[in-house]
């Protein structure tokens, strides 16, 4: 009878026949999880070992305390005798001060820088590669020291260098001429942003309706109307006084005018300078992604420049460009962090002196991480949509 | 714009026959093509040539290079004027080996040789065998033996007393050779289909690359004694590395991932279809190929992360950075902080940009192909 049955009959899988593949996948997962949530806990009872043994409370009670740390460069009012939270909450304020800024600027610099780098004037895109290979091979950490000492070698207030009228520059920082902003102002700016809006909804409609029936409409009176005529009518009527407050000496330092301070300039400096490097080769290789017939192709049909620019190569550009321009704003604002090196008080500043002032490193760090985290979001949403925006639609 | 509307054309002078004088032709092609452009070129000179007369000036016709030991008076004479190169040749040893004992700093100028081998070798591409991975470990073994001592007739140097340029070169060179493997791990994690597995390694991810590392370094820092249990504690040094090979290897994850993605489908299906293990398909078969694809990115993360290394100046560990702030801070030479900086910034930026030509090497040759 066995002689009938020359095979062995098949190997019956140690797990039987309820799905090897299943329970193998289980048994990984719960070894895996298991060993993470057995280090986390070993780590968690050493840690609350540790705090008692320490007599460290933990909690964030402590954010309702005093918090006795000196901010000396905000744009929220502060004082020492505030509480904790509010002094996060002004450096939280400092860090988006440093990174909104330059965001915009190193957007600005970078493209400029990129769009050189493909000029066909050989010594301008010569110096434009060489701009970008140097910036890019040297730690941020080690530029911002170095802009750093060059603010500080910056001569005194009484013997400020002035680049131009109303413009010093010292070892104060950067002093500039600014209109003081007053409620008056915020209301004449808010009518102007409601004017842009109103007048981008309106365009668009003109633009579908131009779809309809093919006849061009005219955009510019309206634009005017709205952008221009109407925040100059309630400037008018509210009494805005336009004067712009002049910088001056007095005595050993300026009165009036806007201050950047040292610390701030030379954080500006290094995040702009450092990031446009890199979103200039972003915006190189997206324009250089365009194919060469499509930029023929807008060239047969005879458009003008500026509109085969608008709407042939940069919508097409920008799909390229958009999602590492992301990781650069994300970069960026992670890099503001390294304020702490030159004194700046941004949140991981302030966060570092709350942890040594009261011992609560756990509570911190996660404010820090909550705080970039919430950053980080915010900035992938926005891109995330203006990306689908602009996105191939394809049918 | 005017710069902008150029790129697509044909460059003009091509379509004209050649005639005359070919700087000048060369002039007229890639200067003065246009009236816009001569404008451009003629500011542009006039700047670059103020610029690099200054620089001349200032760095070499009225720089001081030598003077005697431990005397800045000859520099602060020129303050201002000149650069002070003498400050390079009076704090070098400092700077490149921070307080490692004087006599025994052959041993880490010879670690960096190593470093500087080990890279070269593994850019060759003769080289990308398994041989590499021994080599590898050799390598490491070997540097560690040369730093520590204790063994040989070496005398033993804790790692204390390291500083510079060796550090500079262990955080980032160990940082990728743990930080890799836990790389790959994490990201045949993210793309697994179990969704335990999947969701604690999408997790790792995104929390490390979401927050700055500056955080990372000070929870390694401060938080690292509080995490293990009373009495035990390890090295400063030792903490931060771990930080940036927990760093690194999110970063590397994603760069893995990205060179997962890009392997056919046909492939994990034919490995399938061979009955290979899930282990043997990823390393005979999917691995190889995926970090093929993404060698370039690889290179790339690395020099970022080989600059990232300077932010443990920050929780105060002697790198390369660190002993350049500290060569400054002795009064003498306080003033001459942008010669220092410089010189540093040079040394960074020879390691950088060799790697990053030769990561466009890279790219260049497999655009080819």
């Amino acid at each position: 009878m066995t002689t009938d049955h020359p095979r062995p009959p098949p190997r019956r899988s140690f797990f039987g026949a309820w799905g090897q593949r299943e329970l193998k996948g289980l048994f990984w997962q719960v070894l895996v999880v298991g060993i993470a949530v057995a280090v986390i806990a070993f780590l968690w009872s050493n840690t609350v070992t540790n705090l008692s043994a320490r007599r460290i409370t933990t909690g964030f009670a402590f954010l309702g305390r005093e918090a006795g740390m000196p901010i000396a460069d905000s744009i929220l009012s502060y004082s020492p005798k505030d509480t904790y939270f509010w002094a996060f909450v002004v450096g939280v304020a400092n860090t988006l001060r440093v990174a909104v800024v330059g965001i915009v600027l190193a957007t600005i610099l970078g493209t400029l820088i990129g769009i050189s780098r493909l000029s066909a004037n050989w010594l301008l895109s010569r110096l434009a590669a060489v701009y970008v290979e140097v910036l890019r091979d040297i730690p941020l950490l080690l530029q911002l020291l170095f802009w750093y000492v060059l603010m500080q070698a910056l001569p005194a207030a009484r013997l400020a260098w002035r680049p131009i009228d109303g413009v010093f520059l010292s070892n104060r920082g950067l002093i500039l001429p600014w209109i003081p902003i007053g409620a008056p102002l915020l209301w004449v700016l808010g009518t102007a942003a409601l004017g842009l809006a109103a007048f981008y909804v309106i365009r668009r409609w003109q633009i579908a309706q131009q779809m309809q029936d093919g006849k061009p409409r005219k955009s510019w009176p309206i634009a005017l109307g709205l952008i221009v005529v109407l925040p100059t009518l309630v400037s008018v009527l509210l009494g805005v006084s336009w004067s712009i407050a002049w910088p001056e000496l007095r005595g050993f330092n300026f009165v009036g005018g806007l201050t950047l301070a040292p610390e701030y300039f030379a954080l500006l400096i290094a995040l702009v300078t450092y990031t446009s490097a890199f979103i200039a080769e972003i915006v190189r290789s997206g324009i250089q992604s365009v194919p060469r017939g499509q930029w023929d192709a807008a060239n047969a049909l005879g458009l003008r420049r500026s509109f085969m620019l608008r709407q042939i190569i940069l919508p097409q550009a920008l799909r390229v460009i958009v999602p590492p321009m992301t990781s650069q704003y994300l970069n960026l604002t992670k890099n503001s962090s390294l304020a702490v090196a030159i004194g700046y008080q941004d949140v991981v500043s302030v966060a570092n002196t709350t942890l040594n002032q009261t011992g609560q490193a756990i509570e911190a760090i996660a404010l820090i991480m909550a705080v970039f985290l919430t950053i980080s979001l915010g900035i992938s949403f926005f891109m995330n949509w203006y990306n689908a925006r602009i996105a191939l639609v394809e049918r | 714009m005017t710069a902008i509307t150029d790129i697509p054309e044909v460059p003009r002078a091509a379509r004209r026959p050649q005639t005359g004088n070919p700087v000048l032709h060369w002039l007229r092609t890639n200067l003065f093509s246009s009236i816009p452009n001569a404008i451009i070129s003629l500011v542009l000179l006039a700047v670059l040539a103020k610029g690099l007369f200054s620089f001349v000036q200032w760095g070499i016709t009225n720089a001081v290079w030598l003077t005697p030991a431990n005397d800045s008076s000859a520099c602060r004479a020129v303050r201002g004027l000149g650069a002070c190169w003498a400050i390079i040749p009076e704090k070098y040893r400092f700077i490149l080996f921070g307080t490692y004992p004087f006599d025994e700093q052959w041993r880490p100028a010879l670690s960096v040789l190593l470093f500087i081998a080990l890279y070269y070798l593994s850019t060759r591409r003769a080289w990308w065998r398994r041989e590499l991975i021994y080599f590898w470990i050799g390598a490491l073994v070997l540097i560690s033996v040369l730093m520590w001592g204790g063994v040989l007739g070496l005398s033993f140097v804790s790692q204390d007393r390291w500083g510079g340029l060796p550090v500079t070169l262990i955080l980032a060179t160990f940082g990728l050779a743990f930080g890799f493997p836990l790389g790959i791990l994490v990201a045949l994690g993210r793309r697994s289909k179990l969704p335990a597995i999947r969701s604690l390694c999408v997790l790792y991810v995104e929390l490390i690359r979401g927050v700055p590392l500056v955080s990372l370094l000070f929870m390694a820092s401060v938080m690292f004694p509080l995490f293990m249990p009373g009495g035990f504690n390890i090295d400063k040094l030792l903490r931060a590395q771990i930080a940036i090979i927990l760093f690194a290897g999110a970063y590397l994850a994603e760069v893995v991932r990205g060179g997962l993605q890009a392997v056919p489908r046909g492939q994990y299906e034919a490995a399938d279809a061979l009955g290979l293990s899930y282990w043997r398909k990823n390393r005979l078969i999917i691995l190889p190929q995926a970090i093929r694809h993404v060698i370039p990115p690889l290179v790339n993360t690395f020099i970022a992360f080989f600059k990232d290394t300077s932010l443990v100046l920050i929780i105060g560990i002697f790198d390369l950075l660190t002993t350049a702030k500290t060569a400054i801070i002795d009064p003498a030479w306080q003033q001459f902080s942008v010669e220092v900086y410089i010189f540093v910034a040079a040394i960074y930026f020879a390691f950088c940009f060799a790697m990053s030509r030769y990561s466009r090497s890279l790219e260049a040759h497999t655009v080819s192909r």
